[in-house]
């Protein structure tokens, strides 16, 4: 598992893994924002909690289809459902790997990205907080998603036409525990919901994951 | 006897085929009935007037675009399960009739809204789960559109259902969370003292009725299409290979 975990990391660090890329997706939404909505501070400030989940969301969203489309197609992906690693294992390590190196770096960049849009102080703290546990369940989701449309084509709209819906409870949960903890209210309720949210979906996604991959492998 | 008997599409065909008239009967008699009895001999709400008349067709196809959801889990759950071919059909045939009630009770509780909340739209936990139902069924709609295999389309429609319903249903409580509603509650509850006036209520289970009966002769059709479908295709199959 660890041998897999650190080939798929090692893989999307190199060049055309689109490592940098949801970075720089995250970066260019952040910026696109005052544009749009006009660069007074008092009103982005009240945005920018909503805004910074919605960019992670939709960077998070951009790699999704590399989580399996590469093996497919040169045929690892068979490899790996014949090893002794379960699939449901496989599919567990590879979400780990996507957050790895997506939602842990996103999160990181996130405060950077925070100060463009002038988020109060307090928001800071809570900003990490509930990227950090919510950004798991982003990379889970999505891994299902992957495993969904990983025989198609071009699966990549499909794909973010499944994953969204399903992000819903995520962003609710996250940015509402955001906005609540900016303005010094107690938080700990959609935290907590956020919590649960990452854990089920750890515990529950991979096996339909698994199912999802084992029907596409057929 | 049982149900499973009607598995056999040979068996399906010919009872549904018997049973199809009948339906299409009932829901349009209900239907009309309903209809004309809601909007020309109920009276006027003292203060919604008549525009609360929308009732009638608003709450019947909130009803069916929640239940055609239900049947098409159910019937996930029994390809997933028992493999019967007509099951995972009529999951597919009923996904677009949903997609249409969700849209009408979106567009007449808009078309309701604008002159009594003052606005089309709110981000009220009713109408936003609405949505994001309205979303799913897109998904899956588009899911059965991608693939070719029609097993396989099957099952990945299968598990999508499955994982979309706990999603679906995690939205609709999440929402209560982010937003306070604007919606008026349940009001047709067999339990409660203050419920709608049977002046209104009555007209409104024959609509009711008439939808249930509207979305199952429309989901006999369409699965029956897909039968006729799925054989023509294997027909001509064995044409090319001859």
């Amino acid at each position: 598992m660890i041998a897999l975990l650190l080939r798929d990391i090692r893989l999307s660090m190199r060049s055309g893994g689109g490592f940098g890329l949801a970075l720089a997706f995250f970066l260019i939404v952040i910026v696109l924002v005052p544009f749009g909505v006009g660069p007074e501070t008092s009103v982005l400030g009240t945005i920018a909690p909503g805004i910074l989940w919605v960019g992670a969301l939709l960077a998070c969203l951009l790699s999704l289809d590399r989580i399996f489309a590469l093996d497919y197609d040169d045929g690892s992906l068979d490899l790996m459902a014949t090893s002794p690693l379960p699939l449901e294992g496989v599919v567990v390590v590879k979400a780990l790997a996507h957050w790895i190196t997506t939602g842990v770096p996103l999160t990181l960049i996130a405060p950077v990205l925070a100060l463009l849009l002038n988020l109060p102080q307090d928001g800071y703290f809570w900003l990490l907080v509930t990227l950090a546990i919510g950004t798991p369940a982003l990379s889970i989701i999505g891994t299902f998603g992957a495993a969904l449309t990983v025989g198609l084509k071009r699966g990549g709209l499909l794909l973010s036409l499944l994953v969204l819906p399903m992000y819903v409870p995520t962003l609710i949960f996250g940015a509402e525990a955001l906005r609540r903890g900016m303005r010094g209210m107690e938080a700990g309720v959609p935290l907590l919901f956020l919590a649960a949210i990452s854990l089920a979906a750890l515990a529950l996604l991979p096996l339909a994951a698994a199912a999802a991959i084992r029907i596409n492998l057929r | 006897m049982s149900l499973w008997e009607y598995a056999n599409p040979r068996k399906f065909m010919h009872t549904s085929g018997a049973v199809l008239p009948w339906v299409i009967a009932l829901a349009v008699v209900t239907l009309v009935v309903g209809v004309i009895w809601g909007f020309f001999f109920t009276p006027d709400d003292y203060r919604q007037g008549s525009t609360v008349k929308i009732i009638f067709l608003h709450v019947p196809s909130a009803l069916m675009a929640i239940n055609a959801w239900l049947m098409m889990l159910i019937a996930s759950l029994i390809w997933l399960v028992r493999r019967h071919h007509v099951s995972a059909l009529a999951a597919k045939a009923a996904a677009p009739i949903g997609i249409v009630m969700t849209v009408i009770a979106l567009l007449t509780g808009a078309i309701w809204g604008q002159p009594m909340w003052g606005t089309a739209w709110e981000w009220d936990p009713r109408l936003t789960s609405f949505l994001i139902l309205l979303l799913f069924y897109l998904g899956y709609v588009a899911l059965w559109a991608a693939i070719d295999n029609p097993d396989t389309a099957a099952d990945l429609t299968s598990v999508l259902c499955l994982v979309g319903s706990v999603f679906a249903l995690l939205s609709r409580y999440a929402v209560l969370f982010w937003n306070q509603g604007l919606h008026q509650g349940a009001s047709l509850s067999l339990d409660r003292q203050e419920n709608v006036h049977n002046a209104f209520a009555l007209p409104l289970y024959v609509c009711m009725a008439g939808f249930v009966a509207l979305f199952v002769s429309l989901l006999l059709i369409r699965t029956r299409t897909e039968i006729r479908k799925r054989r023509m295709n294997a027909l001509l199959a064995r044409e090319r290979a001859a």
